[in-house]
């Protein structure tokens, strides 16, 4: 006899932090999205003349694209609810000790600092709109490592080079998200990597959400030099609010010839945000790039980083998990574009889906005639822990050469009752048995990322699974 | 007289619509090894399944007890706790965990405490050696993509760490070839020895009992113990079959 298995709700308590907010501490555009609103942030940004015009370029685009209409439900984002830009009444610090009590105990709470000092290069936190916090430790500025907030950059020696890359790879032009991102965007991250340096403990990036309705929309914008290497880890949390919060941040990734990224996140918003999130990469010749990507919060997601193969031998590994629980509806998947010759592509994803969440997956393959002997394959396994949830796989080949080797496979399943059985007999309670296939499904994932980031995402599986059992 | 570890009183099972065991008494006592044979379909594997909880057979008749516990009354994972192992006749692969943390994990759900790593790993090298199991096995997925015989040996080496009271070995040494047996047979032989544990020992044929001391021999027909004897039932088994026990 097959029992149904019934899932609570997760406590995500946990995560949820909300410590001292205070309306006279921050700055608030007036809701709703007007030129003269985005004239206001650009102006309080200091921007640079060509993103100021940039800024009303985009606004301008994005009134005249229509909110996609293929994916999940947006219905519940009502844009003129959200504060387009909030930032805590603080200076750029590089020193801990000056970072305000309340935010500090919020990060502290996220174990930023412990993590710091663990392994981590430097920490870049954002919180709200503005990073906060900002370090990074001599061994890697030593290198010549660039890692500071992008609007600093914008003014400083490497100017030059943010306006040569940025939202070149990901244009306002994409989707009306992304046109708002270009207007609006504020905060984020910019990385260069010299030629030849090879960054050898990971960096990493915080960033969070923590007023209400205040949408978020931070720009990354890497680059790693030709034979530079670089791990990037971007977290996510954020803490639980009624209203429906806005997630649509900018990844730009340039990989240069020979160069390899690998780029991990792990995200877990809370379930009432809509991450709208975009990511692309480009690859030159003999490059490699590596998205680690964990989706575990948000109420709606959309999320499809996307590599373009660009240079000959380029190749790409994707690794990725979705966890959809109730009330979520998680669209994730990838994007490959193979122009190169001998390019390569392994996507491996998988997802789980519980107590009616919904997860697809899309991946589309595309494989252009000049990239002779490309190779790929994609592999999705999607696990349903009950009968009320949903997993869709959707999977688009686009192959324009004879001359090119690629596979599709996807599984579907369950656990079985018999798995269960098994590792009762040895012990395990159910709701054990089940966590650990659930991580054990979930391994190849965690075996991609840092220790402290795997058992992060262990203990978020885990918190899932809790009251799986009824 | 040593104590009655296992009591089965006119146990019936079903599985699925069919009813398989038609009512077993058994008992077991402490340190005892029991073997039960039986044509294909008399429900060996059935009594196995129904001690440990399959929920794919149902009990509709009779009891169990189990060191003076009401069995059947038991969670899964409380039988396995209070010192029921079951070796399986095709465990399931379960990627993304290795042997060597599946079985630390269970020795500590059992203990109730966490076993220190050296002391562990040590007592799982020393019975991957009894067993002929090459070290790399220890990190790999569990039964992932194990041969048969490594799966029977992985079984044997987690009731070998685990220690029942009571191991029901479901035809562990069927599809072995003879090294294999031999192997499996040794890891039995060193339960038996090394501790006061019991077993029940499902098979039909007699190879893995040729180097054993066993207690009693029970034949299992449709769904009953047609015969009930000393070790040279098993001798007799071998020579004549299940012939004369057949209606």
């Amino acid at each position: 006899m097959k029992e149904k298995t019934q899932v609570e709700d997760v406590d995500r308590s946990l995560y949820d932090f909300r410590y001292g907010y205070d309306d006279e501490h921050y700055y608030k555009v007036r809701e709703g999205l007007t030129p003269e609103i985005v004239e206001t942030i650009s102006k309080e940004k200091n921007d640079p003349e060509w993103m100021r015009e940039f800024r009303l370029k985009c606004l301008d685009l994005y009134y005249k694209q229509d909110i996609p209409d293929w994916g999940p439900s947006l219905d519940g984002l009502n844009m003129d609810d959200i504060v387009t830009y909030v930032r805590p009444n603080t200076k750029m610090t590089a020193k801990w000790e000056e970072v305000p009590a309340e935010i500090k105990e919020t990060f502290e709470k996220l174990g930023i600092p412990q993590a710091e000092r663990d392994s981590l290069a430097g920490v870049g936190a954002q919180y709200d709109s503005e990073l906060v916090y900002h370090n990074i430790r001599e061994e890697v500025a030593s290198k010549g490592v660039i890692y500071t907030d992008l609007e600093s950059a914008l003014h400083g020696e490497y100017a030059p080079m943010i306006e040569e890359h940025f939202m070149k790879l990901l244009t306002p032009y994409d989707h009306k998200f992304m046109a708002l991102h270009g207007a609006v965007w504020s905060g984020g991250s910019f990385v260069y990597v010299p030629k030849g340096v090879k960054v050898e403990i990971p960096l990493q990036s915080y960033f969070r959400l923590n007023a209400p309705g205040a949408g978020q929309f931070e720009h990354t914008l890497i680059i790693v030099d030709e034979g530079a290497d670089l791990h990037f880890i971007e977290g996510c949390s954020a803490p639980k609010y009624n209203i429906a919060n806005l997630h649509a941040g900018a990844v730009e990734l340039f990989v240069a010839k020979n160069a390899r990224l690998r780029y991990s996140t792990i995200e877990n918003w809370s379930k009432n945000m809509y991450n709208l999130n975009s990511k692309r990469a480009l690859i030159e010749e003999g490059g490699r790039m590596e998205f680690v990507s964990g989706s575990f919060g948000s109420h709606v997601s959309y999320l499809y980083p996307m590599t373009i193969l660009k240079g000959d031998r380029s190749s790409l590994e994707y690794t990725g998990i979705t966890f959809a629980g109730e009330g979520q509806n998680l669209d994730t998947g990838m994007k490959v574009v193979h122009i190169g010759r001998d390019t390569k592509s392994i996507v491996s994803s998988k997802s789980i889906s519980k107590s009616g969440g919904y997860s697809t997956f899309r991946s589309v393959v595309q494989i252009q005639n000049s990239a002779k002997n490309a190779k790929s394959t994609t592999d999705c396994a999607s696990l349903m822990l009950d009968d009320e949830s949903r997993s869709d796989t959707v999977p688009v080949m686009d192959v324009r050469t004879q001359d090119a080797d690629v596979g599709h496979e996807a599984k579907i399943g369950r656990i079985s009752d018999e798995a269960v059985f098994y590792l009762m007999s040895r012990g395990m309670s159910e709701e054990e048995a089940r966590t650990m296939i659930v991580s054990g499904f979930a391994d190849n994932v965690s075996k991609e990322l840092p220790l402290e980031y795997a058992i992060e995402m262990n203990n978020l599986i885990r918190l899932e699974m809790v009251g799986s059992i009824g | 007289m040593s104590e009655e570890l296992l009591k089965i009183e006119n146990l019936k099972v079903k599985a699925g619509d069919n009813e398989i065991l038609h009512g077993i008494d058994l008992c077991v006592r402490k340190g005892e090894t029991h073997v039960l044979m039986g044509p294909n379909g008399a429900g060996k594997s059935t009594l196995g399944n129904a001690l440990m909880g399959n929920p794919n057979y149902e009990v509709i008749g009779g009891s169990v007890t189990f060191k003076g516990e009401n069995l059947l009354d038991m969670e899964v994972c409380d039988r396995a706790k209070s010192g029921l192992f079951l070796s399986f006749q095709s465990p399931i692969e379960v990627p993304g965990i290795s042997l060597s943390n599946f079985i630390r994990n269970s020795v500590d759900v059992k203990t109730g405490e966490k076993s220190r790593l050296l002391p562990f790993r040590r007592k799982l090298m020393e019975k991957m050696d009894i067993l002929d199991m090459d070290i790399s096995y220890a990190e790999r997925d569990l039964n992932v993509g194990f041969s048969g015989g490594e799966k029977k040996k992985a079984e044997i080496l987690q009731m070998l760490m685990l220690n029942p009271d009571l191991a029901i070995l479901d035809e562990t040494d069927s599809g072995l070839d003879i090294d294999a047996v031999r192997t499996v047979s040794r890891g039995v032989h060193d339960f038996h020895e090394s501790g006061e544990g019991a077993m029940i020992i499902i098979t039909h044929s007699t190879k893995i009992l040729e180097s054993l001391h066993v207690d009693y021999t029970h034949v299992l027909v449709d769904g009953r113990i047609v015969a009930t004897g000393g070790r040279e039932l098993v001798d007799e088994i071998n020579e004549n079959g299940f012939e004369k026990y057949l209606k």
